[in-house]
């Protein structure tokens, strides 16, 4: 007989999961408690008429083989821009701009461009390397189990396949920080402002801190430039949503699960806020691992050491949204139409970046934020009545507990993020009509991620591949018999890819 | 002029001990040593009246047992001996003491926080088995992972055998361990903020990072993986100062029949065809070898003692790209008495004591951010001991030395090089800070030596002040250490060695690179071992 399954929570990772169970069989119902599937990959309305990406606002990591299995074409996925690249903001105009390993713009030096030649090439190389990890079930270790040797196997084959000078490159730096690695590269200050933020964008770490160049490599080895899907990203998620439903899988929104059933030793169904309870032979969640376990299971079912692990999980979320507005094209210094349209970047230097991680630590947000800005209107006119334009800004670091709450906060830290906009663009203060800033908590609150987090918990080496979310989960399977995981929190991490989401469908289908 | 079998450059610990370790084996070995005086960093110096300072390294625990055996260190006068405990002073005139008696610690930590008194037994637990993971690759020379030789093929494979031996759960906490922060290690274990400070201190002393940077968990390793006397993890102090490692190392390099020359520094490493053929001293004089070992830094044995044209451009880039960031200071202090700490509330005992003046995490890492501005901390971490009270033989009958060891201090003021003004500003800002702790402190004071990043290079030879020969950061340990495909102390010059804390297994007075080094060249010149290998204790 057909198995029963039930997925909690309909975000990219939800329904990827959903499409490939139900392909492979199984009965799925995916249960979400918003009104629209998509979680945190949505696009929905912040002022009258006017719509934005919510969460995430630029694709650059969705694989490719999914798109390809499920077709998302063919269920309305179009990119109204694709190859954005991106422009590090200066504001005298003197911007630089980063376009596949070409540099452009005033701010450009001979020595710079070939120095990023040579970093594009081997940070490439390098993120190769995490990037055919992506699709991996992780391995345990320290068994003789043949397939954990053999997956272990090829990543040192991979490593080794570098040559020995990459390999050793790869080997020194992989554990480090993007501080050092620039400081050792480039010259430009505003280019290493700019590519720092690569390692420490959506993480809890500075420039120096290590860990960042792991985080680098990590987004880097997204391999392809940034696009925006025309609709914004909620379109990625109805196409999932069509790809699903159309292999069988049932959808339902509006239904918010209270807690994961168990029947004795193993779990059995979920209970729905409502009262109504549902039974299945496997539940798989979508929702981070510290909710899954210690809000919607409960920690009586889990074994001490585990539930230490779970507790332990950091998921301090440290990313604001800016959503605004405009009457206008805003006009950013030294740029032309079309490079407003690109991918662009508040983080002048490395100092600058450091100094505003530095509040972080203890609870502040940022005095001097940075930012990674687009404007999807100029691809994209579905969004705003034409002639409006609409902002979109991820705006660090703004920490999910901050010392003074964000209440109280919140109005403080939003006339922060206008003036140093209006620093880079004259007159943006003057064409905002509307704008929405969502903290840490308020994306908590919307999305239902603890902490606010992007990649529902800080994306490291200690919380990365085998060891993540935590060790005994990092195959999809938990110790809770019938109960998997398939969000950001596993491997391989957020970013729109969808890789946890078909990892996990793979985990299911092999332990039937 | 005479030609020697070995010249080794420096005469800091790891250079003594490499020397000796090829002179027992039968090699004709001169040892030349820039200053007058011998010890390099572990040195006891007589600098006011009667008083003895540690002037640099100034307690003793990490010093590889196998070593002071296989050099008879007992014979040759080097005696450690073990000091009581250690106590976290708080600003809030509250302390943490931690004793030699678990249970006596048990009951201290329990007036924190009963919670953290058992997490406490964990940590303990957990530390010690990571500690007991690295010593076996302590004295072993690194395999280079990019390499098909047998060796390094074997020795990966020991390594693997022995990372796989730790368990599954194990292995993933030793990832763990190695990749994150202090702060958020300590995190997993205590809730008492003091508790973590008092913890979170070893995890970086020395280092350019914060403790909430990512590496510093390996750090705090570092400095726990050490023993006195078979006691895992105890610290104690060299009678009579550093010094007597130095000078016990070097006994038994003159016992063996060593020739030593201190005075003038090497000005050039003399390369001829690809080949090492000696030294050329500051002084005129040269001497000859087909064996020239440097105990000094990376950056300054390539960068300063070598011509450019010996050396391919790629290695010189590597070199001016090793990490060696000073990030410490230090004052030495003659005592009239023993200052009087109000928050001890008369506990003699803990006078004893490795003193700490911090109480919490934050603290800790906001005197880290004004290093990462180019300042030295506002509000220092201090390291804080009177060997005095525990080796009479340190200062006059009834006085008192005070070694005082401060955390952080960067190696240049805001890109300028230190002045006299800065250093004394610096000084100022210490002892105020621990005239907060023990007022009077101040007018106890018979003399203070300060020693910044400056001295520390100019003196010690120690680039930008590192006190470890290079920071130990995963891209500067093991395999990587000084630079990667360099980790087996060749240098890239026939005839050239590396000895010194800039290769692994790092500095903290271990005397590990020295022997490596030593047991690396006996190899080449198929000489008996004389060096110990491995992990031969319990």
């Amino acid at each position: 007989m057909t198995k029963k399954a039930i997925i909690i929570g309909a975000g990219h990772n939800g329904l990827v999961c959903a499409a490939y169970l139900a392909r492979g069989g199984v009965d799925v119902t995916v249960l979400e408690a918003a009104d629209q599937v998509g979680g945190a990959a949505i696009t929905r309305e912040f002022a009258t008429d006017i719509r934005v990406s919510a969460g995430a606002h630029l694709l650059y990591a969705l694989d490719e083989g999914i798109r390809r299995d499920l077709a998302l074409e063919r269920y309305g996925l179009r990119m109204a821009a694709q190859d954005l690249y991106t422009i590090a903001l200066h504001s005298d105009g003197e911007y630089v701009s980063m376009a596949d390993g070409t540099l452009g713009g005033p701010a450009a030096t001979e020595d710079d461009k070939l120095a990023m030649a040579k970093y594009h090439r081997q940070m490439n190389r390098f993120a190769k390397i995490i990037w055919d990890l992506k699709g991996q079930l992780p391995p345990r270790l320290g068994t003789t189990d043949s397939k954990d040797l053999t997956s272990l196997g090829k990543l040192g084959l991979a490593i080794r396949r570098l040559g020995v000078e990459d390999m050793r490159e790869f080997l020194r730096i992989t554990g480090i920080n993007v501080y050092d690695i620039l400081q050792e590269r480039f010259d430009s200050e505003l280019l290493k402002g700019a590519l720092s933020l690569d390692g420490t964008l959506g993480t809890f770490l500075g420039p120096r801190s290590n860990n960042s160049v792991f985080c680098a490599l990590h987004r880097y080895n997204q391999g392809k430039d940034f696009a925006i899907p025309e609709g914004g990203m909620g379109t990625v998620s109805t196409a999932l949503d069509g790809a699903a439903r159309a292999a069988g899988a049932k959808i339902r929104t509006g239904h918010r699960v209270a807690s994961i059933d168990m029947d004795h030793d193993r779990a059995c169904g979920v209970t729905l806020e409502n009262g109504e309870t549902l039974n299945a032979d496997i539940v798989v969640s979508n929702a981070d691992p510290k909710t899954t376990f210690e809000r919607l299971l409960g920690q009586r079912h889990i074994e001490a050491g585990f539930a230490n692990r779970i507790h332990h999980i950091r998921t301090r979320g440290c990313v604001a949204k800016l959503h605004l507005a405009l009457d206008g094209p805003p006009q950013f210094a030294g740029l032309d139409g079309e490079q407003r349209g690109q991918r662009l970047v508040i983080a002048p230097d490395l100092q600058y970046v450091e100094h505003a991680f530095n509040h972080a630590k203890y609870g502040e947000h940022s005095a001097r934020p940075v930012m990674e800005i687009n404007v999807p209107t100029v691809h994209d006119d579905t969004l705003a009545p034409a002639g409006t334009h609409v902002l979109s800004a991820n705006v660090q670091w703004a920490p999910y507990d901050l010392k003074a709450g964000w209440s109280e906060a919140k109005d403080a830290f939003l006339t922060i993020c206008l003036d140093t906009l209006e620093a880079y663009a004259p007159g943006l203060k003057a064409q905002v009509t509307a704008s929405e800033l969502l903290t840490p908590a308020d994306l908590e609150a919307e999305f239902g991620m603890t902490g606010g987090h992007w990649h529902h918990q800080e994306l490291a080496l200690d919380a990365f591949y085998m060891i993540r979310p935590v060790p005994g989960a990092a195959q999809y399977a938990t110790p809770v018999n019938g109960l998997y995981l398939c969000g950001a929190g596993s491997h391989p991490g957020g970013g729109v890819m969808g890789c946890a989401g078909r990892n996990a469908a793979k985990a299911v289908l092999a332990g039937q | 002029m005479k030609k020697y079998d070995a010249i080794v450059i420096g005469a800091g610990h790891n250079g003594i001990a490499n020397a000796a370790f090829l002179q027992k084996a039968g090699l004709d070995v001169l040892l030349v040593e820039k200053n007058t005086w011998l010890g390099g960093a572990a040195v006891s110096r007589n600098l006011h009246e009667d008083w003895i300072y540690s002037n640099c390294s100034y307690v003793c625990s990490l010093l590889r047992p196998e070593i002071y055996r296989a050099l008879d260190l007992g014979k040759y006068g080097l005696q450690v001996v073990p000091y009581g405990g250690s106590v976290t002073i708080s600003e809030n005139g509250d302390y943490l003491a931690a004793y030699d008696d678990a249970d006596a610690t048990r009951r201290e930590i329990m007036r924190h926080s009963p919670r953290d008194a058992d997490a406490e037994h964990r940590f303990n637990r957990d530390i010690m088995r990571q500690c007991r993971f690295i010593r076996q690759f302590l004295l072993r020379t690194a395999p280079d992972p990019a390499s098909f030789k047998p060796r390094d093929l074997l020795e990966l494979l020991h390594i693997g055998k022995k990372f796989w031996g730790l368990g599954e759960e194990t292995i993933y906490d030793t990832i763990r361990f190695y990749t994150m922060s202090i702060s958020e290690f300590l995190d997993e274990y205590f809730e008492s903020d003091l508790l973590k400070a008092s913890h979170a201190g070893s995890g970086i002393i020395g280092s350019a990072m914060g403790v909430m940077s990512p590496g510093t968990a390996y750090v705090l390793l570092h400095h726990a993986m050490g023993d006195v006397d078979g006691s895992a993890g105890a610290w104690g102090f060299a009678r009579g100062g550093m010094g007597a490692v130095s000078n016990s190392m070097h006994a038994c390099f003159e016992d063996h029949g060593g020739t030593t020359l201190a005075g003038s520094g090497v000005d050039q490493i003399v390369v001829k065809d690809g080949k090492v053929t000696g030294v050329a001293l500051e002084n005129g004089d040269e001497h000859y070898a087909d064996v020239v070992v440097s105990n000094m830094t990376l950056p300054r044995t390539f960068l300063e003692c070598m011509d450019a044209k010996d050396l391919q451009p790629e290695f010189l880039e590597k070199c001016r790209n090793f990490k060696i960031r000073g990030s410490s200071g230090k004052l030495n202090i003659a005592l009239e008495g023993v200052p009087e700490f109000p928050a001890l509330r008369g506990n003699k005992e803990l006078q004893k004591a490795d003193m700490h003046l911090i109480d919490s995490i934050e603290r800790l890492e906001r005197a880290y951010d004004d290093w990462k501005d180019g300042i030295w901390s506002q509000d220092p971490y201090i390291d804080m001991l009177i060997p005095s009270m525990t080796d009479p033989t340190m200062a006059p009958p009834g006085k008192h030395f005070m070694s005082v060891f401060v955390q952080y201090v960067p190696p240049k003021i805001r890109g300028k090089d230190w002045t006299d003004e800065d250093r004394d500003g610096f000084r100022d800002t210490v002892l105020n800070q621990i005239e907060d702790y023990a007022p009077g402190f101040k007018n106890l004071i018979a003399h203070v030596e300060v020693r910044t990043p400056r001295e520390l290079e100019d003196e010690v030879g120690l680039t930008e002040g590192n006190i470890f020969q290079g920071e130990l950061t995963m891209d500067q340990l093991l395999f990587n250490r000084p630079i990667p495909g360099y980790a087996q102390y060749r240098g890239p010059v026939s005839g050239l060695w590396m000895c010194g804390s800039s290769n692994h297994p790092g500095g903290g007075v271990m005397g590990a690179p020295g022997a490596n080094a030593a047991r690396e060249i006996l190899m080449d010149l198929k000489k008996p071992n004389t060096v110990p290998e491995g992990w031969l204790d319990d």
